[in-house]
């Protein structure tokens, strides 16, 4: 077998190792799961815009991974997208459509539309046929007024007045089903938000720590990180574990000084 | 005689030896509990440690007591890799390949939040077939700020404030850490902190274990430290 040289990539995915992966299946060796974002995201359209809410738990199976993960990822200054499904899949699939837009800025001189976001990543979503496990909220307001839509992992969407996306999505949607209504005001609106966050964290297992909000009016846009905390931690002790010096058992010790970076100075020109 | 035998259950079918698994008595195993590995990071004030086992095996066999999990990138960047361990050697060759083109490219070192970014974009290109590799990823930044990092195998970032954990031991080291850890330790007790939350989470992981390395550095030095501990 030729040896390859590392070439730079073209872009897009490799499936270099797939073969050997195959071969260690059938050997009996299980494909580890990956980090999911078991996850209660929403959104909703009021008066003057749009306002999107997620819990902050990344899960690794029944371990929480994160405690304080960020779900609502930026796609541009007047759209922001919620995450939910495989972690990497939504963060790779949302950064990547966010550069998208960012060179369609500058290609087009404009803000870019809620409905550029859906149609780049519905059509990346379907051509990989549901295996980009990415289940999104993108809501956004552009020049035609407020929109929220949901994408599913197949590359489905819908258009909607309210939305929820992930395990807590049935907690939530309870909440917004029954509160509801057109024309809220913005309290109003985020007040129905973190309500149906905090059903999601109570009763889904899935989903739990904070509550992140994102408000998105025209013209301007506040990303309320940790919005709400209802779940501050209780039981660690004040003074906390106290290790003696000396007390772990150490075999060797080797101590390596680190060279301070010489200092570049712009001296004088040099004399003839 | 119309006897008619129960018939017997056909045995197990052997495959034959192969390099990657003589012995297919054990059922299926996670592909991350091949090798066995534990490494945690973890945040002190104006220093980072990052501290890992050093067992190798082969399921339940150990081949090795000395296995190197914790990779130097440069001077202020350090990278953890548990999981597969062909793959970590693998995935650390073709980083530090990176990273020279990069210092020749830029005369500089790799940012740590930088090179978190690389690790991440390299094992999402393997999407579909991953390595099978958590890496953890402790720097010092440009102001000495410590940055520590972890992600999946397919490079999903998770940026922690104290500690980061992976491995087959990672489930005990999570609750070690989260009841040791204390925020702006200073070197020494953070030494202390990570060897004991090290210890204790291996010694009740078969797979990892039999001994520790752990390297605690600061703006102006690297120390490295070799632990003892039970060799079972």
């Amino acid at each position: 077998m030729v040896g390859s040289m590392d070439v730079p990539a073209k872009g897009g995915f490799s499936f270099d190792l797939c073969r050997r992966n195959d071969m260690l299946e059938k050997k009996g060796l299980k494909v580890p799961g990956f980090r999911k974002t078991g996850t209660t995201i929403v959104g909703l359209v009021f008066a003057d815009g749009v306002v999107l809410g997620a819990d902050t738990r990344a899960t690794e199976g029944p371990i929480v991974a994160d405690k304080n993960c960020e779900k609502i990822h930026y796609m541009a200054p007047n759209i922001y997208c919620c995450g939910a499904g495989t972690a990497a899949d939504t963060e790779a699939v949302t950064d990547m459509v966010s550069s998208q837009l960012q060179l369609h800025r500058y290609a087009t001189s404009r803000e870019s539309r809620v409905v550029t976001a859906l149609t780049l990543l519905k059509t990346h979503l379907f051509s990989y046929q549901g295996h980009v496990s990415a289940a999104l909220v993108l809501g956004g307001v552009d020049c035609t007024g407020p929109h929220l839509h949901t994408v599913y992992p197949h590359g489905s969407v819908d258009t909607l007045p309210f939305a929820t996306m992930g395990s807590g999505s049935l907690a939530a949607m309870s909440v917004f089903e029954s509160k509801y209504k057109e024309g809220l005001t913005r309290d109003e609106g985020i007040e129905l938000v973190c309500g149906a966050i905090r059903a999601g964290i109570f009763n889904d297992l899935g989903s739990g720590s904070n509550v992140d909000v994102c408000v998105i009016t025209k013209g301007k846009t506040e990303y309320l990180r940790n919005h709400e905390l209802p779940n501050p931690r209780t039981y660690a002790s004040s003074k906390g574990f106290s290790f003696v010096q000396g007390h772990t058992e150490v075999l060797s010790t080797k101590i390596t000084p680190l060279k301070p970076k010489p200092e570049v100075t712009v001296g004088d020109a040099m004399e003839e | 005689m119309l006897g008619h035998k129960p018939s017997l259950p056909l045995p197990p079918h052997r495959t034959p030896r192969s390099a990657v698994s003589a012995n297919l008595a054990t059922p299926a195993m996670s592909i991350f509990e091949y090798n066995g590995s534990a490494v945690v990071a973890m945040v002190g004030k104006n220093c980072f440690a990052i501290a890992s086992d050093r067992r190798l095996g082969v399921q339940l066999q150990t081949v090795a007591t000395d296995f190197q999990r914790v990779f130097k990138i440069h001077g202020k960047l350090y990278l953890g890799l548990s999981g597969l361990a062909t793959d970590a050697q693998t995935l650390y060759q073709r980083l530090v390949f990176k990273h020279k083109l990069y210092q020749l490219r830029e005369e500089r070192d790799m940012k740590p939040e930088t090179f978190a970014s690389l690790v991440s974009a390299l094992l999402y290109e393997k999407r579909f077939g991953p390595y099978f590799c958590q890496p953890i990823i402790a720097g010092l930044g440009e102001d000495n700020e410590p940055f520590i990092c972890t992600m999946d195998c397919i490079g999903a970032k998770e940026l922690a404030k104290d500690f980061v954990v992976s491995g087959t031991a990672s489930e005990s080291l999570y609750g070690a850490c989260e009841s040791m850890y204390k925020p702006n330790m200073e070197p020494e007790e953070l030494f202390e902190t990570i060897s004991q939350a090290l210890l204790s989470s291996v010694d009740r992981d078969c797979l990892s274990g039999w001994g520790g390395y752990v390297l605690v550095v600061t703006p102006t030095e690297v120390q490295e430290r070799v632990l003892k501990g039970r060799m079972d």
